[in-house]
């Protein structure tokens, strides 16, 4: 079977995600999601998602608009107990731990699980307080200096910025904005860093640097992206989830559910399910 | 005819109607940039050959028609402390409360406390001025910080409107991106979300400032009964502005009423460089606002 899709070359080899992909029983478990419904105001965006999402990889989820992607990934990090009307039910256990369960707080959630949003939102602040801010708030203020360099530097904007950090952030390009939000989520050193379509206003230049940060940064952190471009996925992911709409159920309403689930290759070349073939080869919208 | 044509008649109409409208619109406008020149220009007029340093600098004289050297300035001390006080208190509250409205109370509870501010906005400042009257100044009798305390009143439902306006102007991204570091709301709010906001409290608080320190009501009850001393001390009465000015009207010394003119006139001149002063301020945080977006 021919793939619409070309999974590029890599840039360099050795970061290739599949040759980093390692074997099933290698994989340390971050987020094990069991039969995870999300309603707003009653109604399912999201219904029974189980999936595991593992340690030092990159993880995709790909799939049509208003497939719940975006709900999906702002359950990671309980940023969807923001929305009044939101619920979920079923399990999200994160190194174990539920993360609805009783006594968890919701801020030392988002302290470990980090986020980086689709639209730019930096402080109206300066380069340096955008990353210094998290720090100081979270009490990690001795080697500030440092802290903010060391993010700044592995977000791939210390040289683009070292000398004007005085600035207001609003100047920056948005790609630079970006990476400064990437830096940001960073510095305050999460064990998990999710990404809701962290390159869909850049360029493609900047997008590449996004990725290749991503390819850096996975020694590090865990990382979650979701993307509608699915080039990027093949790119960046190791593991890639397909999210889809559900038939209309009685009631006329469809929501979102994750059709497949695998290693990237796999999804992009051999895929299990005819829906997540049709979307990856775009007969499907 | 196409349905772009102009000439059907219930467009005509249609067009007539909204010329009307539109002329007298303008009229009611200008009515009212016309009465406040009327009132200036003639409180100038009476009022402008009275002020001199000595309506600043001395305290009234004690016997009435006499060339000696008069003044206000305790009158002027009283309206400092009393708004001074009054601006201290209503600060913290109004702000806090714009704050907990925006950010913190569920729907049901902020519509309760946005309708219990603009209730509060509407109380005429004699019943602040009873109220306060029947709740401090019958036990502790009259002082200035009763005075503050009923001016504050006043003030608290303006500056949390005009805050909470510019609260709701700040995108919710920004909050997202602090909360998704694990920040608390709290530290949040005062680290991200409020800073945007200074501008709009600046431009609140010259507003309410500028609304109550003409108010005379209320200070009929708190802080009146008092003598021509320079004061300072605000647990005793002090004298102010609006209540020199209604008792200087009815004073048989023609030089008590030009002073009372004059007073007027320094009073309406503050009112409207703090209005055009706050509107600046106004314009300029939404034009800074207006980056963030
Ligand atoms: N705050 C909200 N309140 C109510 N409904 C919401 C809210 N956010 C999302 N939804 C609904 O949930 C469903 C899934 O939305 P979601 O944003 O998760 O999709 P998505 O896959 O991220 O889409 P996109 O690719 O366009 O970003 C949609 O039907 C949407 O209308
Ligand atoms: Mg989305």
């Amino acid at each position: 079977m021919a793939t619409a899709v070309t999974i590029q070359p890599e840039r360099r080899v050795d970061l290739t995600p599949q040759a980093t992909l390692p074997p099933p029983e290698r994989r340390e478990t971050v987020f094990d999601i069991r039969g995870l419904t999300a309603r707003y105001g009653g109604v399912p965006a999201i219904s029974d998602v189980s999936m595991e999402i593992y340690e030092n990889l990159v993880t995709a989820v790909i799939g049509p608009s208003g497939c719940g992607k975006s709900t999906f990934i702002r359950c990671l990090n309980r940023m969807n107990d923001l929305v009044p009307a939101f619920r979920a039910e079923g399990e999200i256990l994160y190194h174990g731990l539920d993360l609805h369960g009783p006594g968890i707080d919701p801020v030392a959630v988002r302290r470990r699980i980090g986020m980086v949003f689709q639209k730019p939102n930096p402080f109206p602040k300066s380069i340096y307080d955008n990353v210094a801010f998290g720090l100081r708030a979270l009490g990690m203020k001795d080697g500030l200096d440092g802290r903010v360099e060391h993010a700044l530097t592995q977000a791939a904007l210390w040289d683009e910025v070292k000398g004007r950090l005085k600035m207001s952030a609003l100047e920056l390009s948005g790609g630079q904005q970006q990476r400064l939000c990437i830096a940001r989520a960073i510095a305050v050193e999460p064990d998990v860093v999710l990404l809701d379509e962290p390159a869909s206003a850049l360029d493609p230049i900047a997008t590449s640097s996004i990725e290749d940060l991503m390819h850096e940064l996975k020694r590090d952190y865990t990382f979650v992206i979701v993307t509608h471009n699915m080039q990027q996925a093949a790119r960046v992911a190791d593991m890639t989830a397909f999210f889809s709409l559900s038939p209309a159920g009685e009631d006329g309403r469809r929501s979102g559910m994750l059709v497949e689930y695998d290693a990237t290759q796999k999804i992009f070349t051999t895929p299990a399910d005819r829906r997540t073939e049709d979307y990856v080869t775009g007969r499907f919208g | 005819m196409s349905a772009l044509s102009a000439n059907t008649d219930g467009l005509r109409r249609r067009r007539a109607v909204n010329r009307l409208m539109e002329a007298i619109a303008t009229a009611a406008a200008f009515a009212a940039v016309v009465v406040l020149g009327i009132m200036v220009v003639s409180v100038a007029r009476r009022g402008g050959a009275a002020i001199d340093l000595n309506l600043f600098t001395k305290t009234p004289h004690p016997f009435s028609f006499t060339n000696q050297p008069s003044g206000l300035a305790n009158a002027f001390v009283g309206t400092a402390v009393i708004v001074g006080i009054a601006t201290a208190m209503a600060v913290p509250v109004g702000v806090l409360s714009a704050i907990y409205l925006n950010e913190f109370a569920r729907a049901r509870v902020a519509f309760l406390i946005a309708l219990a501010l603009d209730v509060l906005n509407g109380v005429p400042a004699i019943v602040v001025g009873i109220f306060v009257f029947a709740l401090i100044v019958v036990h502790h009798g009259q002082s200035a910080l009763a005075g503050s305390f009923a001016l504050s009143i006043l003030m608290i439902p303006l500056i949390a409107r005009a805050t909470q306006e510019v609260l709701a102007l700040v995108p919710q991204a920004t909050r997202e991106g602090s909360l998704a570091l694990g920040v608390s709301r709290w530290r949040t709010t005062l680290g991200v979300v409020l800073p945007q906001t200074i501008g709009a409290i600046v431009t609140g608080t010259t507003l309410a400032v500028a609304r109550v320190a003409g108010e005379t009501a209320p200070l009929l009850f708190t802080s009146s009964i008092v003598g021509d001393r320079l004061q300072w001390n605000p647990h005793l009465a002090l004298a102010s502005v609006p209540l020199k000015i209604f008792e200087y009207s009815e004073s048989p010394d023609p030089a008590d009423h030009a002073r009372a003119w004059a007073a007027a006139l320094v009073l309406i001149s503050f009112v409207l460089v703090a209005s055009i002063t706050a509107r600046a301020l106004a314009a300029r945080s939404r034009r800074r606002m207006g980056l963030h977006r």
